[in-house]
């Protein structure tokens, strides 16, 4: 082997995989035909939302020709020890609404879904309660918040710290229920192979699903075999198991052919997890020329009686801005909701809003710039764990971005500025997210004459990353990509990481690097040659505190008769490490962006206090986005490599271009009307309290 | 989901005597709303019968200069009639602020008449409402209604069997409602011409029936009758999003101007009632006054007057009051 000849890593390339899917030629889940005799499931969902089953009467449905099977929790297989969220047709208590209580297993999804109809469900139902709110006597600290970091971090006396500022601010922000809304809904093909449980899925990869599977159905690795080549977006609504890959596994089994599960829109509201509301209390201090001198961020959040799930909400407070005294807090309630989830930055997402909105309300009482007063508070080391930074760059996005953006004019006054009937502010927002990696292994087989053949389970969820794996895998092996065939999405190739936490890239890239290394000194043998390679998390975490991070700049324009809130334009300058692949880590900025915008003015689902339920759990109720809503965006990103991370030198990019834009917008939100509205989303109700 | 016939006729009329004989059946026609109805198990028709190629495509000049629009003629291309543009701007505008392209291309004008209520309490079998499940109770008035009625809704708690708060969703009608059409209908006894006034109803103590269309009734063609100064005309839609969605509230409206003088007006209203609520109050207090700003707000408000929101959808009080004066005030700024 020979060096890198040519550098595919940091040049546009397409998407490799676009072709295909424009032709509809790249297989998603649901469409693995597999043996062409394929029989579809509907479920009976619950129409109470805490309570017990007192009976099921499944004769009516039984009846209809076609239906091969009606399971509940009288009959449904037993499954193995896995989380009580999981436990799907175990027990006949009901603990959120849209709990599946029988499942019709038919010849047709037609069938299925007229049966459906006809099973008849009594329940012995309770009053649920599913009201957040910060003075409810049964909040509780969960041991620890996902991603095992700690619930409260507190340094110095915070209190005695905001009581002796000379300019302080006492806000509470609150975001809503969030649902991930991929255009493809999670679906699963399943088929008993003996006792080999064959899966064809929609996933944020295969591997993180086999624990739960094998343990449900008491099957070893071995005989579970999982291909998830496209996933049609997740956002991570589909990094877990949920009930519908069990649910088709027992289908499965129980009839003994190939099943099919798609979940419908209206389903995933309630069986694929959520974000959590969050109610957060941001308190900060600072002394008149802008030095912070103390910021407390208590979070309340809930979770499921089924599970317990802590969004880890104000942990990117923990280092964005120096202070001497800090304070960070999370309590959850129980209530009867379905488990929550994460969804794309899950804490970033609403713990950067609120701190970025209060950050923008301080610079308000200061009198100072928000940029400036951003740049004041730059902390030289992580603040709270006390090591350097492997790269911050926050200081240029914030410089670059109002130097495209156009800041350098702005009058700082509130509610001044129209056009017509428009009222118009601009505003500004930091960003970051965590850079980390993972355990990954990959593997290659060289034969002479023929394309590297480079495996490993990773997983593309429209991010890109059958390309910029591609691309990596290429440089790595010193060949033109052409000579690289990829293989993902399989839970028979080596075990890697799922695609989550804007891990995918800083995981799986040195994992194909290591692999291809063992190649480098080696002759290939006429017969050919397989190497391994694996990568994980070394020192650098302990070391360094590594993050992207990013400036988002946003107009906002206010219709001074209708409420309605528009966005002409958004400028994010990112710092993000090696960009591979700068096409589809534009599309990834875009894509971040664009959900932080509907973050802002649009999402919301809304729970019933009465029953229980999800009450907009359609696209056509719980408004996403659209092409129309989206303005001019501006996307660029700094010089920067991060090699004391990770051999790429690359941190994670899915993730960084939401955290951050929907405080961009409230603020230019207030800028615009001079009023602040703490409580996503923007809709235009809220311009008339 | 219900197994369903298909059926097709050869002519209006035996289609009116198909579905007149199918007490459980429904008329198909773009399907755009009845077809995800059915879906969701909200319409449970056990016959349909497909109207689509029945009535006419056709946009027609009456002899007063109105226009008759067939009952199949697609919104898309009604949007996009030269001489509804022409004559009728505030009909295009209502036209193209509803639903999307595909959709447009697909609804028909007679179907979109009769356009189910979005309030999700209808549309999920699993909640009560009075109007999917007659007695069953209300669960919108106690749960989700920020975007339902604030105008002609009856709401005597959550367990009347009367109580209904549903908006009806069309932005068409809305116009249609300014512009004071027609709508001809074809049932077993014949022919009959129903003002759009009468077509929809208030919930009252009924909230199943949205019309008082019989059933086996088809609408076969919608008459605009000439309004000359209908060209200083406006449909103003507020929703929560650029595109692609309902209305949160909605104005229709048409100036006619002497001097500085309002000598006739008319205002509709979406987004806030049963029906496509005509404005007649506010109507009444401006014609022969002066067209100012304080003079539209006035009426705006004295419109609104009867307004009985709930604790979420107050909002549109203040909003439908702000878009009935601001359009006003832009018609009366534009240049006939």
């Amino acid at each position: 082997m020979t060096a890198t000849t040519e550098r595919a890593v940091g040049s546009d390339v397409r998407r490799i995989d676009g072709p295909a899917k424009v032709r509809g030629l790249a297989p998603y889940a649901y469409e693995h035909e597999v043996d062409g005799s394929a029989v579809f499931v509907a479920l009976v969902q619950s129409t109470v939302a805490k309570g017990r089953i007192t009976s099921i009467d499944v004769s009516a449905a039984q009846a209809v020709p076609g239906v091969l099977a009606v399971l509940t929790h009288e009959d449904a297989p037993r499954l193995g020890d896995v989380a009580e969220e999981l436990l799907v047709l175990q027990s006949d208590r009901v603990q959120y609404a849209g709990q599946p209580v029988a499942v019709v297993v038919a010849e047709t999804s037609e069938v299925a879904r007229d049966a459906v109809g006809r099973v008849v469900v009594r329940y012995d139902a309770q009053r649920p309660d599913v009201d957040l709110r910060a003075d409810r006597d049964d909040l509780y600290p969960p041991e620890k918040l996902m991603g095992g970091f700690e619930t409260d971090s507190v340094i110095g006396d915070v209190d005695a710290a905001l009581a002796a500022a000379p300019v302080s601010v006492d806000v509470t922000y609150e975001t809503p229920n969030e649902h991930n809304n991929p255009i493809e809904m999670h679906a699963t093909v399943a088929r008993w192979d003996g006792d080999v449980l064959r899966m064809w899925d929609a996933n944020q990869g295969p591997h993180n699903l086999v624990p739960v599977i094998t343990e449900a159905f008491g099957i070893t690795a071995d005989q579970l075999h999982i291909t998830s080549p496209y996933v049609g977006g997740a956002f991570g609504s589909k990094a877990f198991t949920h009930v519908h890959q069990l649910i088709a596994g027992m289908a499965a089994k129980v009839t003994g052919r190939t099943v099919k599960v798609e979940l419908t829109r209206q389903q995933m509201f309630s069986l694929v997890g959520h974000r959590t509301p969050t109610i957060q209390r941001l308190r900060l201090g600072a002394l008149p020329d802008g030095t912070m001198t103390a910021i407390s961020h208590e979070v309340v959040e809930h979770t499921s009686q089924n599970a317990e799930f802590a969004e880890q909400t104000a942990t990117a407070t923990r280092l964005m801005y120096a202070a001497p005294a800090r304070r960070t807090t999370h309590r959850l309630a129980k209530l009867d909701v379905p488990a929550p989830t994460i969804m794309r930055a899950p804490g970033e997402a609403p713990g950067m809003y609120a701190l970025e909105s209060a950050v923008d309300e301080l610079a308000e009482a200061l009198g100072m710039d928000p940029v400036e007063l951003r740049l004041r508070n730059e902390p030289e080391r992580d603040p709270e764990r006390d090591v350097p930074w492997s790269t911050r760059n926050l200081v240029a996005c914030l410089r670059q971005g109002a130097e495209r953006f156009g800041w350098a004019d702005r009058d700082p006054r509130p509610g001044v500025r129209a056009d017509g009937r428009w009222l118009v502010g601009t505003g500004v927002a930091a960003s970051t997210y965590p850079t980390r990696r993972r355990p990954s292994q990959a593997r290659i087989e060289a034969v002479p004459g023929k394309p590297f053949v480079v495996s490993i389970d990773a997983s593309d969820i429209g991010t890109g990353a059958w390309t910029a794996l591609t691309q990596i895998a290429a440089d790595a092996l010193g060949v033109p990509m052409d000579d690289v065939d990829l293989r993902i999405g399989d839970s028979r190739l080596p075990k890697a990481s799922g695609a989550g936490g804007s891990t995918g890239i800083t995981s799986w890239g040195p994992a194909i690097i290591a692999a291809a290394q063992e190649l480098r000194d080696r002759e290939v043998p006429p017969g050919g040659l397989t190497v391994t390679g694996s990568s994980g998390p070394g020192d650098e975490a302990e070391q360094y505190s590594s993050h992207a991070f990013g400036a988002h700049f946003a107009e906002v324009r206010v219709d001074r008769d209708s409420g309605e809130v528009r966005v002409p334009r958004m400028t994010a300058v990112f710092a993000a490490g090696r960009i591979i692949n700068p096409t589809t880590a534009r599309s990834q900025f875009l894509g971040g962006m664009t959900m932080g915008l509907s973050m802002a003015l649009h999402e919301e689902a809304v729970l019933d206090a009465t029953h229980g339920h999800y009450a907009n759990h359609d696209l056509a109720e719980y408004h996403v986005a659209t092409n129309a809503d989206v303005g001019e965006v501006d996307i660029s990103w700094v010089d920067e490599v991060d090699e004391l991370h990770n051999p790429l030198g690359a941190k994670g990019i899915g993730e960084v271009g939401i955290v951050g834009s929907a405080a961009a917008i409230g603020n230019a939100y207030a800028h615009a009307t001079g009023r602040r509205v703490r409580d996503l989303p923007l809709t235009p109700d809220k311009f008339f309290r | 989901m219900r197994e369903f016939r298909y059926e097709k006729a050869i002519d209006p009329a035996g289609a009116v005597a198909l579905l007149t004989g199918e007490p459980e059946g429904a008329y198909l026609g773009g399907g755009t709303n009845l077809v995800d109805l059915m879906r969701l198990g909200v319409a449970t028709p056990d016959v349909l019968v497909d109207v689509r190629q029945l009535t006419s495509t056709e946009v027609e000049d009456l002899p007063d200069g109105g226009l008759r629009i067939g009952a199949a003629v697609p919104n898309a291309d009604l949007a996009a009639e030269p001489r509804v543009r022409e004559r009728y701007p505030l009909l295009a505008q209502a036209l193209l602020a509803g639903a999307s392209g595909q959709l447009r291309n697909r609804a028909t004008t007679g179907g979109n008449l009769l356009q189910r209520t979005r309030c999700t309490y209808f549309t999920d079998t699993t909640m009560p409402c009075n109007k999917r499940d007659a007695g069953s109770g209300c669960g919108a008035v106690e749960g989700l209604h920020r975007n339902l009625a604030v105008l002609g809704a009856t709401h005597e708690g959550p367990t009347s069997p009367h109580t209904c708060i549903a908006t009806h969703p069309s932005d068409m009608v809305v116009a249609l409602r300014a512009l004071d059409a027609s709508v001809r209908v074809l049932g077993a006894d014949g022919e009959r011409t129903v003002p759009i006034a009468e077509l929809h109803r208030l919930p009252g103590d009924d909230p199943a029936r949205d019309t008082t269309l019989a059933h086996g009734e088809l609408i076969t063609a919608i008459d605009v009758p000439a309004l000359p100064w209908a060209t200083r005309s406006r449909y103003r839609k507020v929703r929560d999003r650029a595109s692609y969605a309902f209305a949160l509230v909605s104005v229709a409206a048409a100036l006619d101007l002497d001097g500085s003088t309002v000598r006739d007006v008319r205002i509709a209203l979406g987004g806030v009632a049963h029906k496509p609520w005509r404005a007649t109050v506010a109507e009444d207090a401006l014609r022969g006054g002066p067209a100012t700003e304080a003079a539209f707000a006035a009426a705006a408000e004295a419109e609104l007057a009867a307004a009985a929101p709930l604790a979420d959808n107050a909002f549109k009080v203040p909003m439908a009051t702000n878009m009935i004066t601001r359009t006003l005030v832009q018609l009366a700024e534009a240049r006939a």
